[in-house]
């Protein structure tokens, strides 16, 4: 039996042990302690309403439940609702599908649970992806918009927060095979900057986490709430197991 | 009708009702006892005897959450996966209802799976019980059709494609295959009229037939009274005046206490699940299906949920060279028949004619469809298990030690079919899940052969048992 067991926790190892497969560029971590931050995730709503939700909807985000990162529901309506628009509704945008193919190649995705979609087990969270993505934009001539991305190559959307980054370059070698050396491989080696934007590297940094973790947040926003939940519901769990056992011992002693 | 009772003079309220329904509702007062206060059981249960309440528990928890999840779904292709966002973010605790539902359905696999291992280690579907394992294992297929439907529901692009996938599998089914498939679907590709199909299917239809199924299991059970890790019968040794097994011992108390702990330990848990990891790390909810459904965007990489990946990997398995390695059993089959058989000459044409059909049926249809009867297969096979396992004891506590390294490196090629169903398909990858599929039915089909030898230990008269 014990044995059984052993075989059964090996083989569990093998199966955990043996992910890492997907190709392309490794993802940068995302500073996770964001999206308990309010400030961030505040700052994170309004780079959102800026910059993204201009084509991209949240189509199942309502604007009043940015309640629970501490905005009050004037706020809301002064500084994050368009005119016209209720702030019980849900996100949408005004960008007829059809239309935004044909401008962009591809209908730019409603963004309520893409933290959730990208995930991938072997390279990490979505939140990671998208935290990697955001700053992975960079010049090239060769694109319709003019501009490429490391993590998603031939990407529809420019950059769109590139005022902020500023523009930047991507370096590339081409490197022997280590394997094969009659093959060369196209190898990634760093950006450089080519102009300066209104953020400094840092700052364009942290602004990008914000709204990652705003993102992240606005995936599922009952994250925080589940989570403070889970430890309370484990508690009295454990005290009623331990009731469950010594009731049960209760019981048992009197068979022989 | 019985004779009606009177309460004694001075009985107090409780009683006085209790003989009030007593007079009006006899059968319930019969059916209790019969199945719970006077039900013996044998007194040496260990954990593995958790997961059968724990799998009623994990099904009243779907009956439940899913009656709450219908009120709010759309069973609509254009509506559906913005109905289920609504439920995780408008209704009133319906992200935890939907988590519970999400989370029970991986819960309810990975309980079924150890309590058929239970069944498997201990001879649980020995004569007499082979009435109370086939029920089960048509629970368990029953569960694999819920599973299925029910994935298609949240309209994500696994529910999509994984739908798409399995349901082009029944196409492969020579001459009806393309028929049946649109009859499945009720169009050209998974679509609205799936969707609703799929739904009917999985909040009535299937349920009602599951449900049925688990009665029959434990009437069929309760007849004829539980196995134990010893595998002795404990009605062989009863009180000579009460007529009550010896280690028998009233399932209530005794086991609805003792079966607290184990609800506690599951509850335990799932609710880490539910409340910490509700995806678990993509493996109860797949990242890809919080896109929605796209008929014109094929994933790259489409998997089943892990419960089905075993069997999917044993279909992945078969190509075209697993159909030659077939041919090549079949005959060994066949010839080993003629050699050791002993059969007579008439009897031995029937094995050549039947071997010879086979061989021409396996080389005749195409590879893929020759997949699907092996995933299927996989699971019907389970339902012959009381006639394959020869074994002179039931339990693998009696049995020589080569039988428990054979259990093991079966439990090891299970899991290892179902990590390989999980991950896209290699060269290595599709060669150790052809060992897997061929050791998968080479341990059931040559059963009745391997379990008959070695040396067995003398089985006990009464069952072991340590007083706690």
């Amino acid at each position: 039996m014990k044995k059984l067991i052993l075989w059964l926790l090996c083989s569990l190892a093998l199966v955990s042990g043996a992910q890492a497969s997907s190709e392309g560029p490794a993802w940068d971590k995302f500073p996770k302690e964001r999206v308990t931050d309010v400030t961030a995730l505040q700052n994170g709503a309004k780079i959102f309403v800026n910059y993204c939700l201009n084509c991209h909807a949240a189509a199942y985000m309502r604007y009043n439940r940015l309640r629970d990162i501490g905005l009050t529901e004037d706020q809301i309506k002064k500084n994050l609702v368009f005119t016209g628009v209720k702030v019980g509704d849900t996100m949408k945008v005004a960008v007829d599908p059809k239309e935004a193919k044909e401008w962009f190649g591809a209908v730019p995705p409603d963004l309520t649970v893409i933290a959730r979609s990208r995930a991938d087990a072997s390279k990490g969270s979505g939140a990671d992806y998208l935290y990697t993505y955001l700053r992975s934009y960079y010049r090239d001539d060769t694109k319709a918009t003019g501009w490429n991305n490391l993590a998603f190559p031939s990407v529809a959307m420019p950059h769109v927060l590139w005022e902020l980054q500023g523009q930047q370059r991507a370096v590339f070698a081409e490197e022997k095979d280590a394997h094969d050396p009659a093959k060369t491989s196209h190898v990634f080696k760093g950006f450089e900057p080519i102009t300066k934007g209104t953020l400094g590297a840092e700052e364009y940094n942290s602004a990008v986490a914000d709204l990652v973790a705003f993102l992240q947040w606005m995936g599922e926003p009952v994250q925080g709430e589940r989570v403070r939940l889970g430890v309370w519901v484990i508690l009295f769990l454990l005290i009623f197991t331990v009731i469950a056992w010594r009731l049960n011992a209760a019981f048992w002693k009197d068979v022989k | 009708m019985a004779e009606f009772k009177d309460a004694p003079p001075g009985a107090s309220m409780l009683q006085k009702t209790t003989v009030w329904f007593e007079n009006r509702f006899p059968t319930a007062f019969a059916e209790y006892k019969k199945h719970m206060s006077e039900y013996y059981a044998p007194k040496n249960f260990n954990s593995w005897y958790f997961f059968g309440s724990l799998a009623l528990l994990v099904l009243v928890i779907q009956i439940v959450t899913g009656i709450f999840l219908v009120m709010h779904y759309k069973p609509d292709a254009n509506l559906a996966f913005a109905s289920v966002e609504y439920i995780m973010r408008d209704v009133p605790w319906g992200w935890l209802v939907r988590y519970m539902h999400s989370t029970g359905a991986s819960a309810f696999f990975i309980v079924v799976y150890l309590h058929m291992f239970r069944g498997l280690l201990y001879g649980s579907y020995r004569k007499p019980r082979e009435l109370v394992w086939i029920f089960g294992c048509a629970i368990f297929l029953c569960l694999m059709g819920e599973a299925f439907f029910g994935y298609l529901l949240p309209w994500g692009q696994m529910s999509y494609w994984g739908a798409q996938v399995i349901v082009n599998l029944f196409a492969a089914i020579p001459f009806v295959g393309p028929d049946l498939a649109l009859l499945i679907r009720g169009d050209y590709v998974v679509s609205d009229a799936t969707l609703n199909r799929f739904f009917s299917f999985h909040v009535i239809a299937v349920p009602l037939v599951l449900l049925g199924l688990v009665v029959a299991h434990l009437l069929a059970l309760h007849d004829v009274g539980s196995n134990n890790p010893d595998g002795v019968e404990i009605k062989a040794k009863k009180d000579p005046r009460t007529g009550i097994p010896l280690d028998g011992i009233p399932f209530h108390p005794y086991y609805t206490v003792h079966d607290m702990i184990g609800v506690g330990v599951f509850l335990l848990a799932f609710s880490a699940i539910i409340f910490f990891a509700p995806e678990l790390g993509g493996y109860f909810l797949e990242y890809n299906n919080f896109i929605p459904a796209d008929p014109l965007k094929t994933p790259a990489h489409i998997a089943p949920v892990w419960y089905f990946t075993p069997y999917y990997s044993m279909l992945r398995a078969t190509t075209d060279p697993m159909v030659n390695v077939f041919v090549v059993i079949t005959a060994l089959g066949t010839v080993g028949a003629l050699l050791k058989g002993g059969l007579s000459g008439l009897a031995r044409i029937g094995v050549v004619v039947a071997g010879l059909v086979v061989i021409a049926l396996l080389k005749t249809f195409d590879a893929k469809f020759w997949g699907v009867v092996v995933m299927g297969g996989a699971v019907i096979i389970l339902f012959f298990l009381p006639w394959l396992d020869c074994s002179p004891v039931k339990s693998i506590r009696y049995r020589p030690r080569w039988h428990k390294v054979m259990f093991a490196i079966f439990v090891v090629f299970f899991f290892v079919l179902g990590y390989l169903g999980i991950q896209p398909p290699s060269d290595i990858g599709t060669l150790i899940a052809q060992i897997g599929t061929v050791f998968y039915f080479g341990f059931f089909a040559l059963m009745p052969w391997w379990s008959q030898i070695g040396e067995f230990k003398a089985v006990p008269d009464r069952v072991t048992f340590q007083p706690h």
